[in-house]
């Protein structure tokens, strides 16, 4: 009766889950303003300090447009530095997210992703981080409760990497996943220390043996070849990402990657989606191959960088990919279809898609049977 | 797999219990998952939590659409929807009344006087009575849903009456 990978496990929510990694990684700074369905992250972790689990300096700011600044400032000054948002907090934030990229402000970022406005909608999609998709900062997706914690774990290292140096954020489904209690076992404090290290930076500001200037001014004669090499530290993580993984993994006995392949092995028919809703996929797809049917699972962690040579060896028997994306683009196709198209360029698979989930309408297991089948409108559990 | 579905007004304490009953899943051994559901956030508003416990890894997160349990924690609710919507062929609605609704007629349902077991207990909360009544209809041992309750709660309510009005409620199904 006794599930063996739960032993050791307490029950917490993803909110909570992010906000425990954090008090382990005890970073110096955490500049903040709560937005649902954020606040779990940030209430739990201000607990934690409060009750002396972390030394973190919370500063309570006015704005996320503040938070992100602050998180930047310290970061830059020599202080390991992290914030958390969700949605129109995100929004809000955007200007300052596109700088810490640039600046290579080495931030970590915990994301309860929800829909943005209008309409006014509190509930998981992926809109806020697609809003975002070419600011430079790395996104990795969770599709559970442990997964989020892990990735928080991880974050930082590949943030401060001398070959990376860019902001990371730690998404998992708002409300989905930052609400909802599942077993998780949390790594031993010591280990997370010893995995995470020192924060080290190239030349902080503080630094007053060796002055320099942040945020500096680029016209004609820079501004290329910074952003070429943002470009460049992108490409430098998707091994970055791999070896911290690499490392972490042994440590706690599961696998992670920029991608999961689930019962790829002969199949023919492929979804790929990011996120929580991929458990609930995984479980159509054994009820499927059980029935006969050749399916099968890619899921994206990594969705910035996004692993194209990786995506296309993974997918390279399938027939038809199917691609659901929690987030649409009006006028022109989602994020992830286009992603892929431009992957699978010059394959012979065919090429499917669907938006799913917008404002938190969970796809559930009828529909993804439909979605195998061919039978699913493009957007899915549509109502007329 | 059981499928437990808690309907309630935001600020009846759903979620909690809805929690409490898989923290007791987990100390049973069995693998487990817990979420709300809300609408806009207000207390008052109805509102849904759900309870996942199974002897295989849980990794679906869409919500319980055929529960094997459905606890109503307000009555009042039962007027305003069909609480058994989607009710498992052997499912059981167990609610906190003295008497079964009028609504429920023909529902395989069960009244639980919880709010007089929880006030009987020096409680003002009924939630803890229908845990007890959940856990039993789930077939969780009763120690487990105590122990669970008393690790969470036991700071701010009386161990013994929590004991006491869980295995009240427990009882109603033995």
């Amino acid at each position: 009766m006794a599930v063996k990978t739960q032993e050791g496990a307490q029950l917490l929510t993803g909110g909570e889950a992010v906000a425990y990694a954090m008090a382990q990684i005890d970073p110096d700074v955490f500049p903040v303003y709560p937005i649902t369905p954020q606040t779990p992250i940030i209430q739990t972790f201000a607990k934690l300090v409060a009750n002396g689990k972390a030394t973190t300096e919370i500063v309570n700011v006015e704005s996320e447009h503040s938070a992100m600044s602050a998180t930047i400032g310290a970061a830059m000054a020599g202080a390991r530095s992290m914030t958390a948002t969700s949605s129109q907090g995100l929004a809000l934030m955007a200007e300052m997210v596109y700088i810490a990229a640039g600046m290579r402000a080495p931030i970590v970022m915990a994301v309860g992703n929800r829909a943005l406005s209008a309409p006014l909608n509190i509930h998981c999609d992926h809109s806020d981080s697609m809003m975002i998709r070419d600011s430079g900062v790395i996104q990795l997706f969770a599709e559970s409760v442990q997964e989020a914690y892990d990735h928080m774990v991880t974050a930082a290292r590949i943030a401060e990497h001398p070959d990376v140096m860019l902001p990371v954020l730690v998404c998992q489904d708002g409300f989905t996943l930052t609400h909802s209690e599942e077993p998780l076992i949390l790594t031993p404090d010591e280990v997370v220390k010893d995995f995470v290290g020192e924060y080290k930076i190239p030349l902080p500001l503080l630094d007053v043996e060796q002055v320099t200037t942040k945020g500096i001014f680029a016209l004609q004669d820079y501004y290329t070849e910074l952003r070429y090499q943002m470009n460049a530290a992108m490409e430098a993580a998707e091994t970055v990402i791999a070896d911290v993984f690499a490392e972490y993994s042994p440590l706690v006995g599961r696998p992670f990657g920029l991608l999961e392949e689930y019962e790829l092995e002969g199949a023919e028919r492929v979804v790929f989606l990011m996120g929580s809703t991929a458990g609930t996929i995984k479980d159509v797809v054994d009820e499927l191959r059980a029935e006969g049917e050749k399916v099968g699972l890619l899921r994206l962690v990594s969705y910035r960088p996004f692993p194209a040579e990786a995506i296309r060896k993974a997918l390279a028997s399938a027939q038809e990919v199917i691609v659901l994306d929690r987030s649409d683009a009006p006028g022109a196709v989602p994020s992830l279809h286009s992603e892929m198209a431009a992957a699978l360029y010059g394959s012979s698979a065919k090429l499917r898609a669907h938006v799913f989930g917008l404002g938190g309408r969970e796809l559930v297991p009828d529909e993804a049977r439909a979605i195998f089948a061919g039978e699913a409108p493009t957007h899915i559990a549509l109502r007329s | 797999m059981k499928e437990v579905r808690w309907h309630a007004r935001a600020g009846q304490g759903a979620k909690t219990v809805s929690q409490l009953l898989a923290e007791a899943g987990l100390l049973a051994g069995s693998s487990v998952q817990a979420f709300p559901e809300y609408g806009p956030e207000r207390r008052g508003a109805p509102m849904r939590a759900y309870t996942r416990i199974s002897d295989k890894n849980i990794r679906r997160h869409d919500p319980v659409a055929s529960p094997d349990i459905v606890i109503v924690l307000e009555p009042t609710l039962v007027n305003e929807m069909n609480v058994a919507e989607g009710l498992s062929d052997d499912g059981v609605v167990l609610v906190d009344s003295n008497e079964l609704p009028a609504a429920l007629k023909g529902v395989n349902a069960l009244a639980v006087p919880a709010t007089k077991i929880a006030h009987d207990h020096g409680l003002k909360f009924s939630n803890v009575v229908m845990l007890g009544a959940a856990a039993a209809a789930g077939g969780i041992p009763l120690a487990n849903i105590q122990d669970a309750a008393v690790k969470k709660l036991g700071k701010r309510l009386d161990a013994d009456s929590l004991r006491g009005a869980i295995a009240e409620g427990y009882a109603c199904l033995a």
